[in-house]
């Protein structure tokens, strides 16, 4: 298999280049971190994140073939012969595929993601439907991967005021909770041109995202939710 | 050396995992200064990867009691947990699990509204009988993701102060009285170090799951809280408990939560047998880990394996049907599915036995404070140093840990740790005490050697041999000819380690490094775990020896304490007194 891999050490290069790697693949290679990994164990200058390499902790979202996904749940078999890695579009690279996603989780912290329940809690569980938790289903599953805000072209032109798809869908989050006690405020925040109504459902962000949510439906409720509000 | 840039801080948090952010949270709601230091940023920590649930009995759906709780975890131990330690835990398990629930967590529910609860392995009713309780308070199979962003989510509430990709390095200690005084560590975007100064300094650091080849446990899990103990001089404790889940994908070792057999799936060998009938008559599939292990290794060791080298068993499950599974198990679908090539909803999952958790690690007593030995006692605190989750030793999980007692752990111990820190900061006098001389040279003496060297042996190669010896010499059945085979190579390998080269120079971001910083901690925690295994003469939980296959109460029922220096062991006394109720005496362990 062939990796072309984008490099970049602000340390020691001029401009950042795409470099070959050949990587000899074992059967017990299944996915592209292994592949990458290999490749780093013939140039252990390679820098990427990664961790639970079971897409659960979204650590190693990368660009492939253009498209963003994690590296771990990323089948080889599903791959061509030649795959180009380069890091996520739209974020400032810290060094080869590692992007500063500072600007992404600014926006996650500004959407107020936690649960406002002003009034004391009881002793035992706040009480919840089955229904009620049904509606959190595709919402709280979100790791933070930042595949989808980084496919989006909003973001990508306005990533400091444009809340973006993964911030977007942890507000549905919170306002879809039945125990939350917040939504007109936080619905009073997104109503801006710019933190909610950048979203022109171009939908790349379902389209990357790698745990099959959906936040431009979410994106699509809250802009229900403000319509509905006003009449 | 050059002097460091310190930065003051009340109190340190070493790991943004659930231990970690569940302590600061607690300190920043005290209105503390704290700094959490992490690797990874937060919601990436192992945590995330937890499945079935977290333990508490809270009876939603089934009677339930903390003492039921306690007599389980005991036995689970094998009677090597401290059982003040246990009842403490079990008896705040409601406490934490519905604090989580008032922040926001996402559980499960049941039609009356309440959280939902799910049966798992050793967490019986009344006392061991065969009624298993309902216990696991669940949310689908991403319990750990739904608390880890959870805790996440209250410490940006709270206003706590991350240092996000910063990796510690080493503990600094008053010279004078051994007092822990904070840590070094490096910040990986820029490779520069600098010191914590701090006035009680948690470990929070997890696992050390990496030191095997076939692991549930995430890259990050090399042990770093454990080498920094290590080499502080600071013992390691029972290292030798190591467990091994039953349920990892066969091949990829990812985890396949014990939640399946919960909700009713079960083990099958290469005859369709439900051949845990044979091992465990009453529990079944739901016995303790470390018994369905050694069953599940038996029975491909005597032929009847799957699969064309009869090396793996099968999890059925499609008898759940599809809304089940969708509901209940989505993730392990969504694994089994990628890892597996498998449906679960049509087909069994091929699983074996995969390392997944250290019962061992630094000693500490259930209020977070690591102790240690001196003078006459075996358990003296040490100053300014805290341990809490799975890089901590409390000891509640003995020779074995009980399923949804590790999220547990973390939140209880977590918070206990928190308030304890609290409490101490508030107890000492407002100025932090002044740094020793030469603080911070031994973690610059380790990266100046790094940057120095021009050849040696690459860092993969020495992991890969680290991992390899601990999976052959240290596993599921342990022998005692591959134990001090075991032991020898270890000692070869930590050698190697100490001369390994990296390519890498850059200062920015050097993933090469690290790697290398976390392959020499690493290496103290297989060390300890391979030392520990050889010196212990009987089989008690997850240690099972060909040799002596049998508990021995009267010479083995103690903890092990392991040194780096000159792998030096030492043992201590089992705290067999709860606090308030009676002993549970140690009887023959069947489930």
């Amino acid at each position: 298999m062939k990796l072309s891999i984008y490099r970049y050490d602000p340390d020691q290069d001029a401009k950042p280049a795409l470099r070959d790697y050949e990587v000899q693949l074992e059967h017990s290679d299944r996915m592209l971190l292994d592949a990458l990994i290999k490749a780093k164990a013939q140039d252990d200058s390679i820098a990427f994140r990664r961790s639970c390499r079971e897409g659960v902790c979204g650590s190693d979202a990368i660009n492939i073939n253009g498209k963003n996904g994690l590296a771990c749940i990323t089948r080889i078999a599903d791959l061509p012969e030649h795959v180009t890695l380069r890091p996520l579009p739209g974020l400032p690279v810290i060094r080869d595929l590692i992007v500063d996603m500072t600007q992404f989780f600014k926006q996650y912290h500004s959407i107020q993601p936690y649960l406002v329940n002003p009034e004391a809690p009881p002793e035992r569980e706040r009480l919840q439907s089955p229904r009620e938790r049904e509606a959190l289903d595709g919402l709280y599953e979100c790791i933070l991967c930042a595949c989808c805000s980084t496919s989006c072209p909003s973001f990508w032109w306005n990533p400091d005021k444009f809340v973006g798809p993964a911030g977007l869908l942890q507000a549905y989050r919170f306002i879809a909770d039945s125990r939350d006690q917040a939504t007109s405020a936080r619905l009073d925040d997104l109503e801006d041109p710019y933190r909610l109504f950048r979203c022109h459902s171009i939908m790349n962000c379902v389209d990357a995202c790698p745990k099959g949510l959906n936040p431009t439906r979410a994106i699509g409720k809250i802009k229900e939710m403000m319509v509905k509000r006003t009449v | 050396m050059s002097a460091l840039p310190v930065r003051r801080f009340d109190a340190v948090v070493v790991g943004a995992g659930g231990s970690g952010m569940r302590a600061a949270l607690e300190l920043a709601r005290a209105d503390l200064k704290v700094a959490v230091l992490t690797k990874v940023f937060p919601t990436r920590s192992h945590t995330v990867a937890a499945q079935g649930g977290v333990a508490a009995p809270l009876a939603n759906s089934a009677e339930d009691n903390w003492h039921w709780h306690m007599y389980d975890t005991v036995k689970g131990s094998d009677y090597l947990g401290d059982q003040d330690a246990i009842e403490y835990m079990c008896r705040r398990a409601n406490e934490v699990v519905i604090e989580l629930e008032h922040m926001g967590m996402p559980f499960d529910r049941l039609e009356s509204g309440r959280i939902y609860q799910r049966p798992f392995g050793g967490h019986t009713q009344n006392y061991g009988s065969a009624k298993m309780a309902m216990r696991a308070c669940a949310v689908a199979d991403r319990t750990g993701h739904a608390m880890l962003h959870t805790l996440y989510q209250q410490n940006v509430r709270a206003n706590t102060q991350f240092f996000v990709e910063w990796m510690a390095l080493d503990l600094i200690r008053d010279p004078q009285d051994g007092a822990v005084l904070g840590v070094a560590a490096l910040e990986m975007e820029s490779g520069a170090v600098s010191i914590f100064l701090a006035k009680a300094t948690l470990l929070a650091t997890g696992g050390s799951g990496r030191m095997f080849h076939s692991s549930t446990n995430a890259f990050i899990n090399t042990g770093d809280g454990l080498g920094m103990a290590a080499r502080a001089g600071i013992p390691l404790q029972d290292m030798e408990f190591y467990q091994f889940h039953p349920t990892g994908v066969y091949g990829a070792g990812v985890l396949i939560t014990e939640g399946v057999r919960g909700e009713g799936g079960y083990l099958l060998n290469k005859d369709g047998e439900r051949f845990m009938e044979r091992y465990a008559p009453n529990a079944k599939d739901l016995a303790s880990r470390d018994v369905v292990s050694r069953a599940m290794t038996t029975e491909i060791k005597e032929g009847r394996g799957c699969g064309p080298d009869a090396d793996h068993v099968l999890l059925k499950l499609d008898h759940l049907g599809p809304e089940v599974i969708n509901q209940r198990l989505p993730g392990i679908r969504e694994i089994s599915i990628k890892f597996a090539n498998a449906d679960p909803v049509r087909e069994a999952i091929p699983v074996v036995p995969t390392a997944h958790y250290q019962m061992g690690g630094i000693p500490a007593n259930y209020l977070g404070q690591v102790v240690a030995p001196e003078g006459a006692s075996p358990e003296a605190i040490v100053p300014g140093l805290y341990a809490a989750g799975e890089c901590s030793c409390v000891s509640v999980h003995g020779g074995n840990r009980l399923g949804c007692n590790s999220l547990l752990d973390l939140l209880v111990f977590g918070k206990s740790s928190g308030e304890q820190m609290a409490k101490d900061i508030r107890a000492l006098p407002r100025p932090h005490r002044s740094l020793p001389q030469g603080a911070g040279d031994a973690s610059q003496a380790r990266l100046a050697r790094l940057d120095a060297a021009v050849s040696g042996e690459r860092v993969a190669e020495v992991a890969a041999d680290l991992r390899r010896t601990m999976q052959a010499h240290c596993g599921v059945f342990r022998f005692p000819d591959m134990l001090a085979a075991g032991v020898a190579k270890m000692q070869a390998i930590a050698a190697r380690a100490g001369r390994v080269c990296i390519a890498d120079k850059s200062k920015v971001f050097n993933t090469a490094r690290i790697e290398a910083l976390e392959l020499e901690n690493l290496v103290e925690a297989a060390l300890a775990t391979v030392v520990s295994a050889e010196a212990r003469r009987e089989s008690r939980g997850a240690q099972s020896r060909a040799d002596f296959p049998e508990r021995d109460d009267a010479n083995w029922m103690k903890h092990t304490l392991w040194y780096k220096e000159a792998s030096r062991l030492e043992y201590k006394p089992v705290h067999l007194k709860p606090m308030t109720v009676e002993s549970f005496a140690p009887k023959a362990r069947t489930y």
